[in-house]
C-alpha cells in the first residue's frame, strides 16, 4: 500500500541527506499522518551531491498540511528520482507551487473574474469562477475524495500503479471532482505549474540547483551569443554550463 | 464629472509603434500633440536589464509586458450561434501595453505586403474569374496600390533597422533575396542575419525541391546601425530571449529606441502616461469629434481631454473597441451585412510540423526574434496556381525557431508519456535534437467572422467589452490542408529519424498562443459603405478621426502585419501634414 510512497521517500532523503532542512516541510507535513513512521525521518548519511546549492527554506505558507501530501505525492510521481534529476519534491517543484499559489498569481493576478460563468467550449478557455489558489483547494479535496472512494485512500497513500490511473483519468477529463468541478480543469493547471517548477529559473524555488536545465543543457539567463552562433551553426552541440538569476545577481 | 483640460490641437491615443511614427512625424508641425498611453513609461536599461529580464516565467508565462485582462478583456466565440465568454486569461495573441506598445516585445518580422494583396479583389477576379470569390467573403481592394507604399515601406524599414536581403531592386532580381517580392527601390539598410544548422538544413532541401529559400527579414539588427533619424541601434545577440521580451541591447527595432525618444525632443509633444482612453467625443452633430474622454488610472479620475484632431493608435483590438464604444462609423451587422465597424475581422490560420533528429544538435537556444529561412513560392509568388487548394491567399513556410525557453520549448514525437521517467528522458533526448517547419497562412475576410460590443460582460470602467466572433473558415481550411501537405514533403525530404504528423490549425481557440497578428474591424477602402477609412485611413464619417494599425486592413495576408503597419502609419502621417492640416475636412 505505502511502497510506492516509501521508495519515493527514501531517494528524496538520499539525496537531501546531509543538509537535512528540506525533511523539516515533510516531517512537519507527515507528523499529522500516521503513514511516514518516524524512522523514515531519520536523516540517511549520503552526503549532498558536489556543486549542490543550499536548499531552499523549508515551509509551506499557502498548503494545509494534507495539500502538501498531495502535491508532494505527485510531483514525485510525475518527477521520480533517476538518473537524470533527483524527485519533483528534492527539485523544489512543492516549494515552487506553494510560492506560485501564496503569491499574486495564486490570488488571481490578471485573471478575468467577472461573471456570469458558464462552462462554454474547449475554444473559450478558463472559464471557472476560483482563482488558481481555490482551483487547488477545491482540486486536491476533490481528488482526494475520489481516490478514497476508488481506492481506500488519499492519494498520497495510493500505489505507483493507482496513482498512475488516476492522474490519466484526470489528465484525459474522465473525472469529475466533487462539487462538479471539471477535473481536466485541475489537471491542466496543475500540469503547467509543474513543468514550470522544473524549468523556470531556480529563483522561484524550483529547478533547483539548475538540475533541470542541466538535464536538456539549456544555458539559462547568460546568453551573448554573437559569437556562438557562428561556432554553432554547423549541428554542434552547444556546451551549457547555466547561469541563473541568483548566479548574475 | 470630468475634469476639462485645456486644449491642445492633436492628441494620439496609444504609444506603440503607430503612436510613436505619428507623433515623431507630427512633432515638427509644432501643434501642440498630447499622446495617452494607459501604460507607464518603460526604459531599456532599467526595465529590460540583465539578469531581471531573462526570466521566462515572469515575461513569458505571465506576460508581465502585456495587456492585463483583469481590468478589459474581449468576449470571445466561434460562431454567432454561440454565447461568446470572455478571455479570462491572455492566450492566442497578446496585445502590448506600456510605452513602447506591442513594439516592445515583438519578434521583428517584417515584410513587404505586395499589391497583388493590397489590390486582392481585382486581382483575383482577373486572374480567375469573379466567380472564384466565395459569396460569403467580402473581399476588397484596401484604396492603395504597392507602388504608392513603396517609398512608406522603406521609411519604416530604415527606422526600424531592418535585415534582410532584397530580392527585387527595382525590377531587378537578387539572387540570394525574395525572388517574389515587389520591386522595392533600395537594399535593407543592414545585411541578413546568421542562420542556424536548422535552418541551413531547410535552405537545403527546400532548394533541391525547386523551392526559392531566403533569409527572412526582421528588426533584430545583424549589425550595430544609426537609423535615419540618428538613433543607434546595437547587434543582436541572439540571446534566444526575444519575442515577449525587451531587449537590453538595443538591438532590436522598436518604438522605445527609434521613433518615441525623437518624436519626445519635441516640446510640443506631450506623453501621458497610466492615461486609459475610455471614449472618443464628439458634437451634436455627431460628425465632428471634439477630443477624447480618459481615466487616470493612478487616481481614477475621468479627464476630459479636448483636440481639434484624434488619432486611435492603440493598437487594433483597442481602436475597434474605441469606434464602437464612440459611435464613430455604423456598427456591422453580419446579418444584413450592412455597417462597417467590425467588419473584416481576420486572424492567422497554419500549420505545423515537427522533425526529430536523432544524431544532431541545433542549440535552440541560440536564436533571435524573427531570423529563419523561409520559402513564398506558395504565397507571394503569383505565379503559383491558386487552383491548387482552390482557394485565396496562401501561406508562407518558414524554419527559424526563435528560442529553446524550456517552460514552453520542449518537443516530444507524438505517443511520449505526459511524465515519469520515460517523458524525462525524451526532453532530454529531443531538446536539442528538433526542427519545426511552420506554414503562415491568410485569412480571409468571412461575413460571420467580424468584431462588437458584448451584451453581458464589461471592463473595469462598466464599458461593454469588445466581443470576438472568429473562426478558421472554409478558405483557410483549404489553404492549411495545402499548407501542411507541403511542409510534409519538405519534411519528409530532410530525413529525420522521426517526424510528426503535418497538423492544419483547423479552429481557433484562444488558448494556445498563434500569433499577435489581430487585422479588419476598422477597414480601409474607395467605398464608404464597405469600408470604415478612406485611403488615408481617415474616418468617413468623422473627418477628425484618423486610425493606424492592422484594423485597416481588409484582409490578413500570410505574412506578419507590421511592415504595412508601419509603412500606413508613415502614410497616413503625410496626408495629416501634407493635406489635412492644410485644409481640415475629408480628404476625399
Ligand atoms: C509577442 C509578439 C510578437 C510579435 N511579433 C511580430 C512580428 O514578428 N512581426 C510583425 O509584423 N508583428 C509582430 N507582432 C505585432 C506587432 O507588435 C504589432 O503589429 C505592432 O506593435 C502594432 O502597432 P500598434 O501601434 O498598432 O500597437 P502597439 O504597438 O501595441 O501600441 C498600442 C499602444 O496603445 C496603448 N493603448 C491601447 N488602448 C489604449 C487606450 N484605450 N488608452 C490609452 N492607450 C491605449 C497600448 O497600451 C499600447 O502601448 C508581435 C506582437 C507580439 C505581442
Amino acid at each position: 500500500m505505502a511502497e510506492g510512497k516509501s521508495r519515493v521517500d527514501v531517494g528524496r532523503r538520499q539525496f537531501l541527506g546531509g543538509a537535512g532542512v528540506a525533511g523539516a516541510a515533510a516531517a512537519a507535513a507527515h507528523a499529522l499522518t500516521p503513514v511516514a513512521p518516524a524512522s523514515a525521518q531519520t536523516p540517511a548519511q549520503t552526503a549532498p551531491p558536489a556543486g549542490a546549492q543550499p536548499p531552499q527554506p523549508a515551509g509551506y505558507t499557502y498548503f494545509k498540511p494534507q495539500e502538501a501530501l498531495f502535491i508532494e505525492a505527485v510531483v514525485d510521481h510525475m518527477v521520480p528520482k533517476d538518473e537524470l534529476t533527483p524527485s519533483g519534491t528534492d527539485i523544489g517543484l512543492a516549494t515552487y507551487i506553494d510560492r506560485a499559489l501564496a503569491g499574486s498569481w495564486g490570488k488571481g493576478d490578471r485573471l478575468y473574474m467577472q461573471g456570469p460563468w458558464a462552462r462554454g467550449t474547449a475554444n473559450q478557455g478558463y472559464q471557472l469562477p476560483l482563482t488558481p489558489a481555490a482551483l487547488y483547494r477545491a482540486g486536491i479535496e476533490g481528488a482526494n475524495a475520489h481516490c478514497r472512494k476508488a481506492y481506500g485512500q488519499t492519494f498520497d497513500r495510493c500505489t505507483s500503479e493507482q496513482k498512475e490511473v488516476f492522474l490519466r483519468e484526470l489528465s484525459g477529463g474522465k473525472i469529475t471532482l466533487a462539487g462538479g468541478l471539471p477535473g481536466r480543469a485541475f489537471f491542466s493547471v496543475l500540469y503547467d505549474n509543474v513543468m514550470e517548477g522544473m524549468f523556470a529559473d531556480p529563483i522561484y524555488g524550483g529547478n533547483r540547483d539548475k538540475v533541470c536545465w542541466k538535464m536538456i543543457g539549456f544555458p539559462g539567463v547568460a546568453a551573448n551569443n554573437a559569437e556562438n552562433v557562428k561556432q554553432y551553426a554547423d549541428g554542434r552541440r552547444f556546451p551549457a554550463n547555466p547561469v541563473g538569476i541568483a548566479d548574475m545577481s | 464629472m470630468a475634469t476639462k483640460l485645456p486644449p491642445v490641437d492633436i492628441v494620439i491615443v496609444g504609444m506603440g509603434w503607430t503612436g510613436g511614427i505619428l507623433a515623431k512625424e507630427l512633432g515638427p508641425t509644432g501643434l501642440k500633440i498630447a499622446v495617452l498611453e494607459r501604460g507607464g513609461q518603460r526604459e531599456p536599461k532599467n526595465d529590460f536589464a540583465v539578469p531581471l529580464i531573462r526570466d521566462e516565467l515572469r515575461f513569458s508565462s505571465r506576460h508581465d509586458m502585456m495587456m492585463d485582462v483583469s481590468q478589459d478583456t474581449y468576449s470571445i466565440r466561434n460562431n454567432p450561434s454561440e454565447t461568446a465568454l470572455p478571455m479570462r486569461r491572455l492566450g492566442s495573441f497578446l496585445p502590448g501595453e506600456g510605452v513602447g506598445g506591442a513594439g516592445a516585445h515583438w519578434n521583428g518580422v517584417t515584410w513587404r505586403w505586395p499589391d497583388h494583396e493590397l489590390r486582392i479583389r481585382t486581382k483575383y477576379e482577373e486572374r480567375y474569374g469573379k466567380n472564384y470569390i466565395p459569396g460569403d467573403m467580402p473581399l476588397q481592394d484596401w484604396g492603395v496600390s504597392g507602388a504608392e507604399l513603396e517609398p512608406y515601406y522603406d521609411k519604416f524599414e530604415y527606422v526600424a533597422a531592418i535585415s534582410g536581403k532584397a530580392g527585387n531592386i527595382k525590377g531587378a532580381i537578387q539572387k540570394e533575396g525574395n525572388a517574389f517580392e515587389d520591386p522595392r527601390s533600395r537594399e535593407y539598410p543592414l545585411p541578413p542575419l546568421l542562420q542556424n544548422h536548422a535552418s541551413q538544413l531547410f535552405a537545403k532541401t527546400a532548394k533541391e525541391l525547386g523551392y526559392h529559400p531566403f533569409v527572412r527579414p526582421t528588426a533584430n539588427a545583424s549589425q550595430p546601425y544609426t537609423n535615419p533619424d540618428g538613433m543607434k541601434i546595437g547587434q543582436c545577440q541572439y540571446c534566444g530571449f526575444c519575442e515577449r521580451f525587451g531587449c537590453e541591447a538595443n538591438a532590436k527595432g522598436s518604438p522605445l529606441i527609434t521613433v518615441i525618444p525623437v518624436a519626445m525632443r519635441n516640446p510640443n509633444v506631450e506623453l501621458r502616461t497610466y492615461s486609459w482612453v475610455t471614449k472618443v467625443l464628439k458634437d451634436s452633430t455627431g460628425k465632428k469629434a471634439t477630443g477624447v474622454q480618459y481615466v487616470n488610472v493612478l487616481t481614477g479620475e475621468e479627464m476630459e481631454q479636448p483636440a481639434d484632431l484624434v488619432i486611435l493608435a492603440g493598437y487594433i483590438l483597442s481602436n475597434v473597441h474605441l469606434m464602437l464604444l464612440s459611435g464613430i462609423g455604423k456598427p456591422y451587422d453580419p446579418q444584413s451585412g450592412t455597417g462597417v465597424i467590425g467588419k473584416n475581422y481576420a486572424y492567422q490560420a497554419g500549420a505545423g510540423v515537427t522533425l526529430f533528429f536523432e544524431d544532431k544538435s541545433f542549440n535552440p537556444f541560440i536564436a533571435t526574434g524573427g531570423w529563419g529561412t523561409s520559402i513564398d513560392d506558395f504565397h507571394t509568388n503569383w505565379n503559383f496556381d491558386r487552383t491548387k487548394h482552390g482557394g485565396i491567399g496562401g501561406a508562407y513556410i518558414t524554419v527559424g525557431g526563435s528560442h529553446g525557453r524550456p517552460i514552453s520549448y520542449r518537443p516530444l514525437p507524438p505517443g511520449t508519456p505526459q511524465w515519469g521517467s520515460a517523458w524525462k528522458r525524451a526532453v532530454a533526448k529531443w531538446y536539442q535534437g528538433s526542427i519545426n517547419i511552420s506554414a503562415s497562412a491568410s485569412v480571409m475576410p468571412n461575413r460571420i467572422n467580424y468584431l462588437d460590443l458584448d451584451p453581458t460582460y464589461t471592463n473595469r470602467f462598466g464599458q461593454p467589452l469588445m466581443r470576438m466572433t472568429f473562426e478558421f473558415r472554409e478558405n483557410e481550411h483549404k489553404l492549411v490542408r495545402h499548407a501542411a501537405e507541403v511542409i510534409g514533403g519538405i519534411g519528409k525530404a530532410m530525413n529525420p529519424t522521426l517526424m510528426s504528423k503535418p497538423a492544419p490549425r483547423m479552429t481557433w481557440s484562444v488558448v494556445p498562443y498563434q500569433s499577435t497578428h489581430n487585422t479588419g474591424g476598422a477597414v480601409m477602402g474607395a467605398d464608404p459603405n464597405t469600408s470604415a477609412l478612406n485611403r488615408y485611413c481617415q474616418s468617413w464619417d468623422v473627418s477628425n478621426v484618423f486610425v493606424t494599425g492592422a484594423g485597416a486592413f481588409p484582409h490578413n495576408s500570410g505574412y506578419n502585419p507590421t511592415g504595412p503597419v508601419g509603412a500606413l502609419a508613415y502614410w497616413t502621417a503625410d496626408a495629416i501634414r501634407e493635406k489635412y492640416l492644410k485644409k481640415p475636412g475629408s480628404l476625399i
